[in-house]
């Protein structure tokens, strides 16, 4: 195991796990939210293949009301 | 027959080109556009926005809630092929904050294919009591993001010369509170808001200037349209009023009547009065 910190909260995540992993484990609808993997973005295309290093900041964003 | 003068037909006082707001490289049909923060319901914002006549919303990002997730995602309640999406950068204190913001804003947006991804309504707050904005941090952060290739419309105070160095910095559109976020307080300083759109208008008489903040009521919307806005943003207003969509409809017909007057030219103020009857032909007397 790794250990990441996941908007916020440290978390413990299986070595080799991708961003991908990390939504679907979580059940984020990945439509609706971007990536940022220590404070860069993380494209679409790169979720199943960006791994998951000991220390990571991942944020995982999606829009909500706002004025 | 008499010389009668022609009858000016309302079709003739807005052409059919100065109904669209248009902002960058975006025309929006109506020239409210609308929060969708602070509303008891999904359903009741939904339903609020559409009686508002709104075709532009703002949205702000978030942390994804990963426990004690209802499952309803805003956008779930959103017609994107109805609405151009904003997002904005509330929540900021500075620059660096607000273009990482902007930039995932821009990214969820891609990704819905909204035509709102290109662009975003910038925040940088000074202090979270009067959410007044960070001049200093608000003009880096737009030079920033006009960098980046972000059509950036920006939110500031009401000061003729800040609005200035934001236009001057690229801003696609300069957006002056009428008061602080939330607190209902209408246009303050109507005056200030006359010399920011003589400022920015002159020799570009159509760069939008949108009045953003401070909105409390109907009046207020028609007020800042009848100086010369070109387009009102607000939320709070129709999201905590006791009848949101009774509100939105009020707003939506605020806007048409605000800018419909201010197209059509308004009398001047004058000290006396100048009677509507004429003085020819009565038949009473006059006690001087």
């Amino acid at each position: 195991m790794i250990s990441i910190e996941f908007n916020g909260i440290v978390s413990q995540v299986d070595k080799k796990s991708t961003v991908l992993d990390l939504l679907v484990f979580s059940k984020v609808q990945s439509r609706f939210c971007a990536v940022e993997l220590n404070l860069e973005i993380v494209p679409k295309d790169e979720y199943a293949t960006r791994l998951l290093c000991d220390g990571d900041k991942v944020e995982v964003v999606t829009l909500v009301g706002g004025g | 027959m008499t010389n009668e003068p022609p009858v000016p037909a309302l079709a003739d006082l807005p052409p059919p080109e100065s109904k669209l707001l248009r902002v960058g490289s975006h025309s929006l049909n109506s020239r409210l556009i609308v929060g969708t923060g602070k509303y008891d319901s999904l359903q009741l914002m939904k339903e609020s926005l559409e009686a508002s006549g709104s075709d532009c919303v703002t949205v702000a990002v978030r942390r994804e809630k990963l426990y004690d997730r209802e499952g309803k995602n805003l956008l779930d309640y959103i017609d994107l092929a109805k609405y151009t999406l904003l997002p904005n950068t509330a929540g900021c204190y500075n620059a660096i904050d607000a273009v990482r913001v902007a930039r995932l804003g821009r990214e969820i947006l891609k990704s819905l294919e909204n035509p709102g991804a290109d662009w975003v309504k910038l925040e940088v707050l000074g202090d979270s009591k009067t959410l007044l904005p960070d001049p200093i941090a608000t003009l880096e952060a737009c030079k920033m993001l006009v960098a980046e290739g972000f059509q950036v419309l920006c939110y500031t105070s009401d000061d003729p010369i800040m609005a200035v160095r934001l236009k001057a910095a690229g801003a696609a559109s300069v957006m002056p509170a009428g008061s602080p976020i939330g607190s209902g307080q209408g246009i303050l300083n109507p005056n200030n808001l006359r010399i920011i759109l003589e400022y920015l208008k002159a020799g570009d008489p159509d760069y939008p200037v949108i009045v953003d903040a401070g909105v409390g009521t109907a009046s207020d919307v028609s007020m800042a349209f009848e100086l010369g806005a070109d387009g009102v943003l607000l939320n709070t207003a129709i999201a905590h009023a006791r009848y949101p969509v009774a509100m939105a409809t009020a707003m939506k017909h605020a806007t048409i009547s605000g800018r419909l007057a201010y197209q059509a030219g308004r009398i001047p103020r004058r000290l006396y009065a100048t009677a509507s009857s004429p003085e020819d032909g009565s038949i009473t007397s006059r006690p001087w």
